[in-house]
């Protein structure tokens, strides 16, 4: 039996009087790539938000690794084992792609809150930092700041921030958005190749990256999940269609 | 060893301390070339404020956090350290005088961290405010407590107390200033350290997206809680070394004064590189004690300075120096230099008008016999009759017309200089 990686109980979640997350039941399986789809407000980066603590919940429960975690704040979820990325690119700018990296690994790699270590010294960190920027395709950028990089570069970095760590959960919300169609293939070969043997969670709308990446697709719409099942389920899964597929693939 | 490998061994260890083998060189041998009591009394300033500059780095440019309440911990160590002195006099503590700063530091780090955990949850307007309200309210405990604060005559010591480390007396001014540049050195040295740690990193992070940083592991609140305790422990040795230099320290170390000057300071020399605070400190204490001298307008002269290094200078004197750093090492800066000196002949002409006019007003307005012929640069005039505004307000108009006919070369220049470096990049 394969393990659970992240389990959400009839989460719930409003703003004021709108309701945003509307008892939403999930389970991700340890080690699939799964995606969230689903028409614009229907809650997909809420529910990232509630997943990785920047917003609390109203009720309900989640579980990452059988743990729970709910309402539990940023910092310590991703101790647990959790990364996410965010729809809007979110990195370090004024330090440089190697900084971006080497911070991302501190914390893992145990060196906390030291004021006694010398970064340039910590050889471990050096060396694996240095092997991600190249896993990111970056190596020939690592000393430029990281807001002066192009848009398609940043979302990259931010996936290599992102997967630093030693999270083996990875919440990705819309990688591939505003990239050209060449990026875009870039970009899915890329987070295909660094999330091999990790679990990945993504928000994303072109759908060609979603039939690409994902082992299997849930459907969210207004708040509630409509349908969980594998793309080819999902492809002809009539709710699905009527609810937000409609057109594209009719 | 080959004695290639051994010259490039030595030019990469020049590389890395040759900057600091040479600032601790012109320590020491300033106040040889400087021998007048007061250019000492200066040179002992400028130490203490290059580690209080500094330390107010690791807060604004560092972290990103605006402090409006950093004398605080420059006060207190201050005053932990007179009173170190006193029981050191009483025989109740055999705390060497060497040391002192240090018991300063150590006793700013604990309010620190105590306050440091009350203001940085959040960073931005909130944290600013926060700070400005612990700067009040420690400003006013000082009144309230005349026991530790020594009320409006403030606490004062006796430094030879006879406990050494090194059997120096300490009696001559220069002798404390040769304890107030090691603590310079060594506090600069730790500071430039503690940004190449993962606490100095991830201040970085935290101060660049706080938003980003929970996401990688860490606390938000903790890192900047740090920060500021470490920034408030170099405040603390640069007010233990005043308590040391000027043996006696009042109520107003810890108000808002010092708390606007040391921003001011660190603003003007630049928060973007970490020596950018040392040209500051050692500009805005220049002034201070040099301009204070010549004329009673010298707050006003500061503050346009500030004003005008926050509008078209931002990144501080430290900025202007590294803008050119590109085109020292191309070796086009000759290219640049006609160009400045010709705007800098209309911006001096300007400020003599402008001088002109403040000086004028002040002797109108502030000096107790207005009537009493005016004296500068040795020209003695009346401050009443119109001849010398009509000069003044002629020197600006002038002054600024050729400035902006000069500002457009410099611009030119500018482009020119860049398009050039372009060229010898690619080619």
């Amino acid at each position: 039996m394969t393990a659970t990686a992240l389990k959400l109980i009839d989460v719930n979640k409003s703003f004021g009087s709108s309701k945003i997350i509307n008892g939403v039941t999930l389970e991700v399986l340890s080690g699939e790539r799964h995606a969230i789809i689903g028409p614009n407000g229907a809650g997909k980066s809420t529910l990232f938000n509630l997943i990785s603590g920047f917003y609390p919940v109203n009720s309900g429960r989640i579980e990452l690794k059988g743990r729970d975690i709910t309402n539990l704040p940023s910092h310590q979820i991703n101790r647990c084992g959790l990364s996410r990325s965010f729809q809007v690119t979110n990195i370090f700018p004024r330090m440089s792609v190697f900084e971006n990296i080497r911070c991302a690994l501190l914390w893992p790699m145990g060196y906390r809150y030291s004021f006694w270590h010398l970064c340039g010294r910590l050889k471990k960190v050096n060396e694996k930092a240095e092997e991600l920027l190249a896993k990111i395709n970056m190596a020939d950028r690592r000393d430029i700041p990281a807001g002066l990089l192009a848009y398609a570069d940043q979302r990259a970095l931010e996936i290599g921030i992102t997967i630093a760590g030693n999270a083996d959960v990875i919440l990705l919300d819309e990688p591939t958005a505003g990239m050209s169609k060449s990026e875009t293939g870039r970009a899915v070969e890329l987070i295909h190749s660094v999330t091999e043997d990790k679990t990945l969670i993504m928000v994303e709308h072109d759908m060609n990256v979603v039939f690409d990446l994902a082992d299997r697709i849930s459907v969210l719409v207004y708040g509630e999940i409509l349908a969980t099942d594998t793309p080819g389920s999902i492809r002809s899964n009539a709710q699905v269609q009527e609810a937000y597929l409609g057109k594209e693939l009719a | 060893m080959n004695p290639i490998e051994k010259k490039s061994k030595f030019l990469s260890l020049w590389r890395r301390y040759g900057i600091w083998i040479g600032a601790a060189i012109i320590v020491c041998v300033l106040p040889l070339i400087f021998r007048s009591s007061f250019s000492r009394t200066m040179l002992s300033q400028m130490g203490i404020a290059i580690i209080f500059a500094l330390s107010y780095n690791m807060l604004l440019g560092e972290g990103g956090l605006l402090s409006f309440g950093h004398a605080v911990f420059y006060g207190l160590g201050g005053f932990i350290s007179i009173h170190g002195l006193k029981w050191v006099s009483d025989g109740v503590l055999p705390i060497p005088l060497e040391l002192m700063p240090l018991v300063g530091g150590l006793g700013a780090v604990i309010f620190g961290l105590f306050f440091g955990w009350l203001a940085t949850e959040r960073a931005g307007t909130t944290f600013a405010l926060i700070s400005l309200g612990i700067g009040e309210l420690i400003a006013s405990s000082a009144l309230m407590l005349p026991s530790f604060f020594g009320g409006e005559q403030g606490i004062s010591a006796n430094r030879m107390t006879g406990i050494t480390l090194t059997g120096i007396k300490f009696s001559k001014q220069i002798t404390v200033y040769y304890l107030i540049a090691f603590w310079t050195l060594v506090s600069a040295g730790l500071m430039y350290l503690l940004t190449q740690t993962p606490l100095g990193r991830m201040a970085n992070a935290v101060r660049d997206n706080p938003e980003r940083a929970p996401f990688v592991g860490y606390d938000t609140h903790r890192v900047r809680t740090f920060q500021y305790t470490l920034a408030a422990f170099f405040a603390g040795i640069a007010g233990g070394l005043l308590a040391v230099n000027y043996e006696i320290v009042t109520a107003e170390t810890i108000g808002h004064i010092p708390s606007a000057n040391v921003l001011m300071m660190t603003y003007i020399g630049g928060v973007g590189h970490f020596f950018g605070p040392v040209l500051g400190a050692v500009l805005v204490t220049f002034m201070q004690l040099s301009l204070a001298n010549i004329t009673h307008a010298w707050l006003l002269y500061f503050g346009l300075l500030f004003m005008g290094m926050v509008l078209w200078a931002p990144n501080g004197l430290a900025g202007l120096l590294m803008l050119h750093e590109p085109v020292w090492k191309a070796g086009l800066m000759k290219r640049l230099l006609p160009a400045y000196i010709l705007a800098a002949l209309p911006a001096l002409v300007i400020f003599l008008g402008a001088m002109l006019l403040i000086e004028i007003n002040y002797h109108l307005s502030l000096s107790i016999d207005p009537t009493a012929p005016l004296k500068l640069f040795k020209i003695s005039f009346s401050a009443q009759s119109p001849l010398p505004w009509v000069v003044a307000i002629g020197l600006i108009i002038i002054g600024f017309l050729f400035f902006r006919r000069a500002a457009r070369r410099v611009n030119q220049s500018w482009q020119e200089v860049t398009s050039e470096m372009k060229k010898g990049a690619s080619g």
